[in-house]
């Protein structure tokens, strides 16, 4: 009989050894391939930093070469976040507390499947409709509101503009954070909705007062994931921006992202050029970490009233 | 500033399937009434559509009128909203909002619609509630803190207080110490005593010496089997219930023979 106590009991204990192996193992590959690639950039990326400045690309320097490709890929970015943020959070809360039950469930399919449309498909769509269709609203913003630095005319004739690559990203980002934050307004507790409704609430303040509340944190990491999509999204910006220097006004030909400065230029890269490209990369590698810190930092500074506890 | 309930021939349904069938209650102001019962007898049920809170399910609707002092809250042109400002609940587990502190809690229904308050008026009503819900000398120094820090019992007291703020007519409360031990038990049932001189109180209990502590009339609800609707099998004064029932179902339950 003691026999039998001791052997099942070796047996468990050898199942939680082998998952907890698995699982170390996971999170330390993950390390492992973080760690990998940070080396690789910064090992292809050093001599630019070695480099005479008058080598680089424009003549002055890696920072002088790389600053305005940093800027454009933030503002390609942040026009991404402002359209989608706003509409992706109507359209989850439409879905989690407003919609038709039936109406809802479709709804979240079509959401899910536009994520997974191929990027070159949205830059094809971008660059042979959507660019054209806007040269017009872009000539009125010239003429009508031209004396704002964003909407300086001439207008682009073509439409292959930053503020078109921002709104073709931000139809990208849009099914990320909408099925994320669809996610998260679904899994607030029940009890907390009904003791907002019980005390007078209406349906909008009950979701200002439990919803929003209990979903910020879930909130900011799906703006956070699509912001990591739109810093990094290559193909579409390459296809829909006839990029160029940095320039104030959206509404021209100009500005460039760093993910669609390497794509363009990296089949004819060789020596000095190459290295500069992919320290460029390294300089979006150290970007989104940086964005993906300071979300942490932002959800962890309410912890006591997360509602976790 | 109580209310009394008087409800006519009320049928309650979850889609086609009828939970409740026939209620006819008359529910005095400034009493406390008990729903004992069951389980799955439909007594929660019925407690919640004495504030339109069983709406807000989906498919769920009812049947019958429900009058507060001879207003229907089913009446054409009436808001929930407005009905649920004026009758408050209290539910089974303590839910304090997470997000806010113990002072934004109490607040929480004021704050409403929109409606201002000066930080005097909130300090007074923060206090007057509090004060009200038995929990004021243990809060006082920490109103900053979340309310989710609290016991159990100082949690469900919490809620408490936060539906009194409101001044409304009628607290229902939804087997308020089913999730609390025995000594926070007895502070609620003291406090409920307190209650019925200012508010029309109606409780849903599982515990019979509950009802029969702190009720003036006792409603027995039961069910003829699973799939059957609940009904109101008998109510009146909480001894008759307790000593002298009419029904034979109503003995059986209370003295522990069944149920």
């Amino acid at each position: 009989m003691s026999n039998t106590l001791t052997e099942s009991g070796s047996r468990g204990r050898a199942g939680d050894k082998v998952f907890s192996g698995i699982a170390l193992f996971a999170g330390c590959l993950i390390l492992f391939v973080l760690f990998c690639v940070a080396v690789f950039l910064l090992w292809q990326a050093l001599p630019t930093f070695t480099a005479d400045p008058a080598e680089i690309t424009g003549g002055s320097g890696f920072w002088t070469y790389i600053w305005p490709i940093v800027i454009g890929t933030l503002i390609a970015a942040a026009i991404a976040l402002l359209i989608a943020t706003p509409i992706s959070i109507g359209v989850a809360l439409f879905i989690s507390h407003y919609a038709p039950r039936k109406l809802s469930q479709g709804l979240g399919y079509v959401i899910d499947l536009l994520a997974a449309i191929p990027s070159v498909v949205y830059g094809a769509w971008g660059m042979t409709v959507l660019a054209p269709a806007l040269v017009g609203p872009y000539v009125w913003l010239a003429e009508n509101a031209g004396w704002i630095p964003i909407f300086a005319g001439p207008a682009s004739q073509t439409g292959k503009t930053m503020l078109t690559a921002g709104i073709v990203l931000s139809v990208m980002v849009l099914p990320i954070i909408t099925s994320l934050s669809r996610e998260i307004f679904l899994q607030t507790p029940k009890l907390h909705e009904e003791a907002a409704l019980a005390m007078g609430a209406t349906r909008w303040e009950m979701i200002r007062m439990t919803v929003f509340p209990f979903a910020r944190a879930g909130i900011i990491s799906a703006i956070m994931l699509g912001l990591g999509r739109a810093l990094g999204e290559t193909m579409a910006v390459a296809m829909v921006l006839s990029g160029g220097g940095l320039i104030a006004s959206l509404i021209k030909s100009g500005n460039q992202t760093i993910a669609a400065e390497i794509a363009l230029n990296f089949p004819e890269a060789f020596g000095l050029r190459l290295a500069e490209l992919i320290a460029a990369g390294l300089v979006l590698f150290v970007i989104t970490l940086a964005v993906n810190m300071v979300a942490r930092w932002i959800v962890s500074r309410h912890k006591e009233f997360s509602g976790a506890n | 500033m109580s209310k009394r309930i008087d409800v006519n021939d009320l049928n309650v349904y979850y889609g086609n399937f009828r939970a409740v069938e026939g209620v006819n209650i008359n529910i005095e102001a400034r009493s406390v009434t008990a729903f004992i019962g069951p389980s799955g007898c439909g007594k929660s049920t019925f407690l919640r559509t004495l504030n339109r809170m069983h709406e807000v399910l989906p498919g769920a609707r009812v049947e019958g009128e429900v009058l507060l002092d001879g207003e229907n809250l089913y009446g054409p042109g009436v808001d929930p909203v407005t009905v649920r400002s004026q009758i408050g609940m209290v539910f089974q587990r303590p839910n304090p909002f997470p997000t806010m502190s113990i002072r934004d809690n109490v607040l929480a229904g004021v704050k409403l619609n929109n409606k201002r308050i000066s930080k005097s008026d909130a300090d007074a009503l923060v206090e007057k509630s509090l004060t009200g819900a038995n929990l004021w000398n243990e809060v006082k120094d920490r109103l900053d803190k979340p309310g989710s820090g609290l016991s159990g019992g100082q949690q469900q007291r919490l809620c408490i207080a936060r539906a009194i703020a409101v001044s409304p007519q009628v607290i229902l409360m939804d087997e308020p110490c089913s999730a609390l031990d025995p000594i926070s038990t007895l502070a609620i049932e003291d406090l409920i005593e307190e209650l019925k001189t200012e508010y029309t109180v109606v409780i849903v209990t599982h515990n019979m010496q509950q009802a029969a502590r702190v009720s003036d009339k006792t409603a027995f609800f039961n069910i003829a089997g699973t799939g059957k609707p609940g009904k109101l099998i008998e109510y009146n004064d909480t001894p008759t219930i307790f000593n002298n029932p009419s029904e034979k179902s109503t003995e059986d339950y209370v003295s522990g023979r069944f149920g």
